[in-house]
């Protein structure tokens, strides 16, 4: 373990239907949870490639609420989200479900995103559940997590 | 963001262990139906079925040899599917780096509101990293 690996993203399958995100950050649980609700931070990082802005974040973080992010590259092609929060315990739970809209709805994502103290920071664990095995593989090509040769594909090294 | 038709098959043939090890063994060369389903203990219908859904994914080929019909790894679809995946992983990493700079943001606004000197040490430790622009 060398400070490299101390804030690299790891991204694994679980179970059938389970996907888990985890990631440190050097700040604490409070920071790092408002950063994940409030839409002027959220526009800030919430924006995937290289290219891509989020010109529309409708939040409300409170059981019940919804929200609707929309990103485009500026060349017209764009997609978005939408989702309900289940649950909120600031600052270190937030249960959303959310889908993606291609235009057509996915399958829903139910997402428990948990912020717990690590010394002066924060351990994320994001832990995305999908409604069969199917749409997880779709989504990201996992099962690649065991039997596979190394041979077969660098698929194993990218999970 | 087109998520081609043939991905989302690619992904879809994947979510089946045998069709994962079928691909497993042709990563090692090619192979007949009859080679692929010794070792599966599955019927020639079933393993050809499986091959069905993994040719029209774009993940495997057949080619004809006299009458033998070997399949392999069709590279284009595994190399889509690769580049799909490290995007989709890109992207992610991507999100969380520019978060660790809005964090790095929202810190340095508290201390100056209120007294800088009196933070022992701002943690320039782990994250040597260098600020991008914003």
């Amino acid at each position: 373990m060398n400070t490299m690996t101390m804030t690299k993203m790891t991204l694994k399958t679980e179970g059938d239907t389970h996907i888990v995100v985890t990631r440190r950050f050097a700040a604490p649980p409070e920071a790092v949870y408002r950063a994940h609700t409030d839409p002027k931070l959220l526009q800030q990082w919430l924006l995937g490639p290289e290219g891509w802005t989020m010109p529309v974040c409708i939040n409300e973080a409170r059981p019940g609420g919804k929200f609707r992010y929309e990103w485009t590259n500026g060349k017209g092609a764009g997609f978005h989200i939408t989702g309900e929060f289940v649950e909120l315990q600031p600052p270190n739970k937030i249960v959303h479900i959310e889908r993606m809209h291609l235009p057509d709805p996915r399958p829903d994502n139910y997402i428990e995103t948990r912020f717990d103290p690590d010394g002066t920071g924060t351990l994320m664990t994001m832990r995305m559940t999908l409604p069969d095995a199917q749409t997880r593989a779709a989504m990201l090509a996992t099962g690649m997590e065991r039997g596979m040769e190394a041979s077969y594909v660098r698929l194993e090294n990218m999970l | 963001m087109h998520v081609g038709f043939n991905l989302n098959a690619s992904f879809a043939a994947l979510s089946d262990p045998t069709r994962r090890a079928i691909l497993s063994r042709l990563a090692r060369g090619e192979a007949t139906v009859m080679e692929l389903a010794k070792p599966f203990e599955m019927t020639q219908p079933a393993i050809s079925q499986h091959l069905k859904v993994l040719e029209e994914a774009g993940l495997i080929v057949q080619r004809v040899d006299g009458a033998r019909r070997p399949r392999r790894l069709a590279k284009a679809g595994i190399d889509a599917m690769d580049q799909w995946l490290a995007m989709l992983r890109k992207a992610l990493e991507k999100n969380y780096d520019r978060l660790d700079e809005v964090l790095a943001a929202m810190e340095s606004g508290k201390e100056t509101k209120s007294n800088r000197e009196t933070k022992p040490n701002t943690k320039t430790e782990p994250n040597t990293k260098k600020r991008k622009k914003q």
